[in-house]
């Protein structure tokens, strides 16, 4: 059934990587990135960078990075941007640990607080969407606010140590091994060879689909190098992490957050929503988007995925200190752009947000594992977030004549 | 005359799935005015694209010749420097500058290392009584109607000195009459020893204005016709773009009566918040089940606003008074999503703007105005979830229909030509199932082919009892098409035209009824400084 596509001469296989590579260049640029820094740490580090130990370290660091980075994808699709996050999550994580302290049960706190995330952003989408004072103003305003907040709450006793296990097993703790297999960890094997199974066949499914409906596809061998790709990816990151000790359950929160938001963005009303409002806000109202309640949404969202940030974030400290989250935004939002999230708005995918906090994230990693000073590091980041933007533009931008 | 001043040879371009144009030959004489014309898609916009060099050397192939030398432009500053400037389909202007720094932008006159802005103002007056422009230099262009820009285009266009203007469809969104007040100063500047190219579907004007006329149809050039000696009929022009005949373009309406009167609007007022000017004025208009109803009227006389805040879209202004009864009964749309809720729809005049999301795909722009169609399923209506196999089939469907040229439904509407997004706009509004429809310039950059689709809808939905209320600048595009006519001026109604009473004048003279246009006030020179 597809000889014709096999026997394609070489040479045309390869003018289609080419032609395919220079058309979604912005989409796996961040791949690319990734690589090159993991290879580059390894080198530098002796090897100590892709370590199980050291990934799973990356991994968990990267979790509150890489929820706030979801929220945040929407915020900037809408054409938006919320300032306050930082703060925000500092100053949520500061109320779990001083509602644990005075003896309320984690459960509970952690309820307690994403409710507050939430009412926070929910209050700021009112002010930017109802009112209509511009977002950059209003989370401004709210950084303001939550930091102090933060120092009200932290005031009276300075860093509030947080004693409750089942909260400080969330960022620092594993899923059950259940068996080992030659000294690896049994369910992060499974549960790896899972994923790359359901990646398999949805992606076959995907593929007939589109045959189907007579929409162009790539050729056998690329979609068959594509998926041999991914499935290489994912299937050394479990054999890394089986080798430490497997999945973390911020690995798991994650990737729980990423499932149900690209479920949204990808397959709902309120995602559409999103990208027609992000990517012409009057045509989405012509034709019949509400668009200020995709605004709150938008942020009360964000509100929300800043205080389970800030949960992460009090959790793998298990402290919270007077100057927890600041300058946390500045991360996020680089995440989001480096994952290709347009800068005027109306493009952007979740799970590219996550790859751009994986990037985030192992670049202070590493550069700490290197010993570069906290100052050379931000000099660093600022210079690749300026490299990775401008690469973006740039090939966005040839790719539209 | 027959001095070939620009030849293009063998021009082959294609973007990613498409072939827009194939081997395409044009040559155009020295002091021309030289129509290209056809269908939507047919590539006319990126041919001149290419002789512009927007799409520079190299991203085509095939040559470019001016004066017989092969010319490789590397940008758009090359072909300027040639003495080609290209007027697009969209204007270029930046509204918050003013006149003469539109007109000099990019090209500033300077002083030492200030721009001089007295020699500039004295230059701007100079090219704007070339193109009999009659507005102070200073104001703003966004305070400028569309016609207006248009000529203070082709004033940028004079000051540079271009003797090849190319202007991409200049007239559709003028007004008839000041369609006519272009086509003149067009002649006059062909007299004046200029070469002009014009891309445009108003036949009319192509058949009255055009020394040559070039046909293109998918690609490829069909035909290049001399019309200097014998006039080429409009007719003989359809045959070549569409490869058939189109006899009467205008469908005949199946004569019924119409129903009850289905939708009113009763002395509705509209305040302007910023000055606090009347924009719409007690207009008084219905329509009933069935019919179809123009709304004629000049650039800025208000017909844009009373759609749109019919359809609950009031930005900037506010509603005094009035009500909106539909069946009888009162209503009010507080926003669009009611309006559309009720079973009506507005298909925009400014598709751009505010009707499509150009960086997304056909399916993405036809579906999202009735997203809850395509979501079926207990689960699915709980959570949204959208049916993607639906809304594949229901935007096939539309394409289909309405004849949308594009390789597939996920092509982004950004890479369509005008007229394929002026389609997928209306398939957009189609698909909302309505009963009343509210048509801005409906036809605003279609081909003839798909006008004459166009109006056979407008004639079914009709015939199943949708309403229409149709605004439009072509005027023999209403006469073809209404029932009744309303004329506006000025935001007021100045009179309502029967079917049995229709003629171009009688409408025109209700259009010019009142209106005195500011910006015409004569520009004195010593008071703009
Ligand atoms: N940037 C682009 N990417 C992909 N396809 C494109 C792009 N620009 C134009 N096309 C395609 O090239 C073809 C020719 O387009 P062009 O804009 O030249 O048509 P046109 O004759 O000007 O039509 P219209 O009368 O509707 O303006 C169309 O099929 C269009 O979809
Ligand atoms: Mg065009």
């Amino acid at each position: 059934m597809n000889h014709s596509t096999i026997k394609k001469p070489s040479k045309l296989v390869f003018s289609e990587v080419w032609a395919l590579l220079k058309e979604n260049f912005s989409n796996y640029a961040m791949y690319v990135a990734l690589a090159a820094i993991f290879i580059l740490f390894n080198i530098t580090t002796n090897g100590n960078f892709l370590t199980g130990r050291n990934i799973t370290n990356l991994v968990n660091q990267t979790g509150y990075v890489a929820v706030m980075a979801v929220g945040m994808t929407l915020v900037l699709i809408i054409q938006q941007i919320d300032l306050s996050v930082g703060c925000a999550a500092g100053f949520f994580g500061a109320c779990a640990a001083l509602l644990m302290r005075n003896g309320m049960p984690a459960g509970l706190t952690i309820l307690l607080v994403l409710i507050g995330g939430l009412i926070g952003g929910l209050c700021q989408g009112f002010i930017i969407g109802k009112i209509g004072v511009p977002a950059f103003v209003t989370t401004l305003a709210f950084n303001f606010i939550f930091r102090g907040m933060l120092s009200l709450v932290t005031e009276a006793t300075g860093t509030i140590p947080v004693t409750n296990e089942f909260f400080n097993e969330i960022s620092n703790g594993f899923l059950p091994s259940i068996f080992t297999v030659a000294g690896k960890h049994g369910s992060t094997i499974i549960i790896g060879a899972l994923i790359i199974f359901i990646l398999i066949i949805s992606q076959v499914r995907e593929r007939k689909d589109t045959i189907r409906y007579n929409f162009k596809v790539s050729s056998l061998p690329i979609f068959i190098v594509k998926l041999l790709f991914f499935s290489a990816i994912i299937g050394s990151l479990s054999y890394v992490l089986s080798s430490y000790n497997g999945i973390s359950w911020t690995i798991l929160i994650v990737a729980i957050v990423v499932i149900i938001y690209s479920f949204m963005m990808d397959r709902t009303k309120i995602g559409r929503y999103i990208y027609g409002v992000g990517g012409n806000r009057e045509a989405a109202a012509l034709a019949g988007v509400n668009v200020k309640s995709i605004v709150i949404f938008s942020f009360a969202s964000m509100g929300l995925m800043a205080s389970l940030g800030g949960i992460l974030f009090t959790s793998r400290l298990q402290s919270a200190t007077p100057t927890a989250g600041i300058g946390f935004e500045l991360d996020v939002i680089a995440s989001c752009f480096i994952g290709g999230v347009s800068t005027t708005g109306g493009i952007g995918r979740i799970i590219n947000s996550i790859i751009g906090a994986f990037v985030i994230v192992s670049l202070t990693n590493g550069l700490n594992l290197m010993g570069v000073g906290i100052s050379y590091q931000y000099i660093i980041k600022g210079i690749i977030f300026i490299i990775a933007v401008a690469v973006d533009v740039i090939s966005r931008g040839s790719r539209a004549i | 005359m027959n001095d070939i001043i620009l030849e293009m040879r063998n021009i082959t371009k294609t973007f990613p799935g498409v072939k827009a144009l194939d081997n395409v030959n044009f040559k155009v004489k020295r002091g021309e005015i030289h129509c290209l014309v056809g269908e939507n898609g047919a590539g006319k916009s990126t041919l001149m694209k290419i002789l512009a060099g927007i799409y520079p050397y190299g991203s085509y192939t095939g040559d470019i010749l001016l004066n017989g030398e092969i010319q490789r432009f590397t940008g758009i500053r090359d072909s300027e420097n040639a003495g080609i400037a290209i007027i697009n389909q969209e204007l270029a202007l930046i509204p918050e500058l003013s006149v003469y720094e539109n007109i000099f932008f990019g090209h500033e006159i300077m002083k030492g290392r200030l721009i001089d802005k007295n020699q500039t103002i004295i230059s701007a007056t100079e090219v704007l009584k070339k193109v009999k422009l009659d507005v102070n230099p200073v104001m703003k262009v966004r305070d400028l109607p569309i016609g207006k820009q248009q000529l203070v285009e082709i004033a940028k266009t004079l000051s540079r000195n271009a003797n090849i203007i190319i202007l991409d469809e200049p007239t559709s969104s003028l007004t008839e009459q000041e369609s006519q007040n272009l086509l003149q100063l067009l002649k006059k500047l062909k007299a004046d020893g200029a070469t002009l190219i014009m891309i445009s579907h108003r036949l009319k004007e192509v058949v009255a204005i055009a020394d040559t006329i070039t046909v293109l149809r998918d690609g490829v050039t069909i035909c290049s016709m001399d019309s200097t000696q014998k006039r080429i009929n409009e007719l003989e022009i359809i045959k070549h773009m569409v490869g058939r005949n189109i006899e009467n373009i205008y469908p005949k309406s199946d004569e019924r009566g119409f129903g009850d009167i289905y939708f009113e609007v009763r002395d509705w007022t509209a305040i302007d918040l910023k000055n606090n000017r009347k924009v719409l004025d007690k207009v008084n208009i219905s329509v009933r089940e069935g019919e179809i109803v123009g709304i004629a009227g000049l650039m800025g006389a208000g017909r844009t606003e009373l759609a749109l805040s019919i359809f609950g879209n009031t930005p900037g202004y506010k509603i005094e008074s009035g009500e909106l009864l539909l069946e009888g009964k009162k209503v009010k749309f507080k926003s669009p999503m009611n309006a559309l809720r009720q079973g009506f729809a507005y298909v925009t005049e400014d598709r751009k703007r505010n009707g499509l999301v150009l960086i997304q795909d056909i399916k993405f722009n036809i579906t999202i105005s009735n997203l809850d169609s395509v979501i079926n399923g207990k689960f699915a209506r709980v959570v949204k979830v959208i049916n993607e196999n639906e809304e594949i089939i229901v935007a096939n469907q539309y394409k289909e229909k309405l004849g949308i040229r594009a390789p597939s439904i996920k092509q982004k509407v950004l890479n369509l030509s005008g007229g394929n997004q002026q389609k997928v706009s209306v398939a957009k509004s189609l698909f909302t199932n309505p009963k009343l429809m509210i048509l801005d310039e409906p036809t605003r950059g279609i081909d003839v082919g798909a006008k004459f689709e166009m109006y056979n809808l407008m004639r079914d939905m009709v015939s199943q009892g949708v309403s229409i209320i149709m605004i439009s600048s072509e005027l023999s595009e209403l006469i073809g098409m209404c029932d009744r006519i309303y004329v506006m001026s000025d935001g007021q109604i100045t009179g309502e035209v029967r079917r049995d009473e229709f003629s171009e004048q009688r409408i025109m003279q209700l259009a010019t009824n009142i209106k005195e246009d500011r910006s015409c006030e004569s520009f004195n020179y010593q008071e703009a400084i």
